[in-house]
């Protein structure tokens, strides 16, 4: 764990950062300053390290899962099912609790992510870029259908919010349901075994004792509610999962349960890093740190796509 | 055979578009005529350059599953239209006339494209996945790229933005017509022109050179042609990104031939007669405006994963 403790006090000065950047300058205000950093500025850093931290951390889980470094939960149309469960719940209950609605979200997310994984099956493995790509469409095609349940009834504004994550919106209140992926942050550190094993294959995986269905099963609820919290308190934000993963197994190799750790600082660091340049581009305005991610995520993939690959040990 | 196919096909699209023209016409008939015209000739313009588009783009970058749209073509457009924007100022971009506008623009997206497209097909030739999964991100990032400096717009001059690259059928430019169809005569001119040069060209890189083609220029000029093609539909209506791999692959699947001058004007009369009977069912039918886009996606979509997962298990 050589160099965590300073990696930590990296992401304490980020934070630090973002607590200080904003609209409001902190030292010269007719605003109450700590009311400010208690409503709005606290929550929000927060938001954005829990956001980072759990994205990056479904994104393992799904590539161990389907033994792909290339896929992204946030491009297999988990967060299109999601928005799906949203848009049907909005429309037959609208009055429903924000809990209910994020359940139900979850459920949807996790039968969309399951039907990709059964398509995983239909793909053959020899062609690793090749799965990334049947996931990419088929969160599209995900992604015009709600678009189109949306049309059809007037919600199109709903699905821009849900569509690009970003954090301006985060208030005091607002984003407690966040804290949900710590707890799924700790229950992954206990299931990193399987999960190694998982990568393994199923045959492997079955022979060493895995009881292969239940641990997928597992690491696939643990992603669902990741994203559906996601989508509901800031919105979807593809490339984290993928992006942070494959960054730390170059670097640090590949074993898992050592590396979660590493995987959820950085995914907090990353997405934290984001948002406070989207607040800094073109202060006072802000730019949504989903889209600043999407260049810099994108630009980041396609350089690992055209790189070869350091074995590690 | 393949003529006898291709007239099918042309006056399938000409039966097509007298349906929409004429369906329930009611009184006041010049102004209803007008209106629909209007918009017929948006959708055919948008549905040929898309389609011919797309059967010169497949041929280049030999495969069946890429097509402008998907590798972000239109998200190029938008986004060398948003630089314009943010260089000249919105008032100086309105200022411009609208025929120098589309020139500056489509000679940027050209330039633009050949830069980029041209290293990916002479480098990614031997990895065809590999390649395909570049072109998908490249573009997803270039859709992030037009997104992000168009929130660093004014709003007034974002309006100006999203004025000229979002649309819809509902709300054609008639002024752009005009450009629009000689630029798309252009276009299928160059595109009928290099024709025979891509018969050889889809025999693959190595063998089209062993034959003694110069095969880097032709990427090129065709990158030009295809840039100039999707400058039209941009330009028009915005980007629908599957329409394309609809458009070639019925036509591929329809006229079975390997000549690019009938496979081009197939694609081109297969883009357009897919746009008109889609808004006529949606519009007359179901009384679904603009959901057309929407539903091209979905199909388009479907169709590709199917293409993707039958091509694998041969």
């Amino acid at each position: 764990m050589r160099g965590f403790p300073i990696a930590l006090t990296g992401l304490a000065l980020l934070g630090l950062a973002s607590l200080l950047v904003g609209a409001t300058n902190l030292w010269n205000t007719q605003l109450d300053a700590g009311m400010v950093l208690a409503i709005s500025r606290v929550p929000r850093t927060v938001a954005a390290m829990l956001a980072g931290a759990g994205l990056a951390l479904a994104g393992v889980v799904v590539q161990q899962s389907v033994q792909n470094r290339l896929v992204d939960p946030g491009l297999i149309g988990t967060p299109e099912s999601a928005m799906l469960g949203l848009l049907g719940i909005t429309l037959i209950a609208p009055g429903a609790a924000l809990l209910v609605k994020m359940s139900v979200a979850s459920l949807t997310a996790l039968a969309g992510t399951a039907v990709f994984f059964l398509l995983a099956r239909l793909v053959p493995r020899r062609d690793p870029m090749l799965l990334p790509l049947v996931g990419l469409i088929y969160g599209g095609i995900l992604g015009a259908a709600a678009l189109w349940l949306a049309w059809v009834n007037d919600l199109v504004q709903f699905i821009g919010i849900w569509q690009t994550g970003e954090f301006s919106g985060v208030l005091r209140g607002r984003y407690e349901l966040l804290w949900i992926i710590a707890a799924l942050a700790v229950a992954l550190f206990f299931l990193a075994d399987r999960i190694t094993l998982l990568g393994l294959g199923e045959d492997y995986a079955r022979a060493l004792g895995l009881n292969y269905l239940q641990t997928v099963l597992l690491g696939l609820g643990c992603v669902a509610v990741t994203f559906a919290v996601v989508v509901v308190t800031v919105g979807a934000m593809p490339f984290v999962g993928l992006v942070v993963p494959n960054i730390v197994s170059r670097w640090r190799g590949d074993n898992l349960r050592r590396n979660l750790p590493w995987v959820a600082l950085l995914g907090a660091v990353l997405v934290l890093a984001a948002d406070l340049m989207g607040r800094v581009v073109r202060w006072p305005y802000e730019i949504p740190a989903a889209t600043i991610f999407a260049v810099f995520g994108a630009a980041l993939f396609l350089w690992l796509l055209n790189t070869r690959k350091v074995q590690h040990g | 055979m393949a003529r006898r196919r291709l007239a099918v096909l042309a006056a399938a699209l000409l039966a097509l578009c007298a349906v929409f023209l004429l369906w329930n016409l009611r009184t006041p008939m010049g102004f209803i005529l007008q209106l629909r015209a209007e918009k017929l000739a948006a959708l055919v313009l948008v549905g040929a350059a898309t389609g011919a588009a797309t059967v010169v783009f497949q041929t280049i970058a030999t495969n069946r599953l890429l097509t402008p749209g998907i590798v972000g073509f239109d998200a190029l457009f938008i986004f060398t239209q948003t630089l314009l924007v943010l260089t000249l100022g919105g008032a100086g971009y309105v200022a411009l006339d609208s025929m120098a506008k589309f020139l500056v623009e489509t000679a940027l997206l050209a330039g633009a494209a050949m830069a980029l497209f041209g290293v990916l097909f002479r480098k990614g030739a031997e990895d065809i996945i590999r390649m395909i999964l570049t072109g998908v991100i490249l573009g997803v990032l270039l859709r992030g790229l037009a997104g992000f400096t168009q929130r660093l717009l004014d709003p007034s001059e974002f309006a100006v933005v999203q004025q000229a690259s979002i649309a819809s059928f509902n709300t054609v430019d008639p002024g752009l017509l005009g450009i629009a169809a000689l630029a798309l005569g252009a276009g299928l001119a160059g595109a009928l022109a290099l024709a025979p040069r891509l018969d050889v060209a889809a025999l693959g890189r190595v063998q089209a050179r062993v034959l003694g083609l110069d095969h880097d220029r032709l990427v090129l000029l065709s990158l030009g042609v295809v840039a100039l093609l999707v400058a039209v539909s941009t330009a028009l209506v915005g980007p629908i990104t599957f329409l394309g791999l609809l458009a070639a692959s019925f036509a591929h699947a329809l006229l079975r031939n390997h000549r690019h001058i009938v496979l081009i004007l197939g694609g081109a009369m297969m883009g357009a007669a897919i746009l008109v009977a889609g808004q006529t069912v949606f519009e007359r039918l179901m009384g679904l405006q603009s959901a057309l886009a929407i539903i091209v996606e979905f199909a388009g979509g479907v169709l590709f994963l199917a293409l993707v997962l039958k091509g694998r298990k041969s």
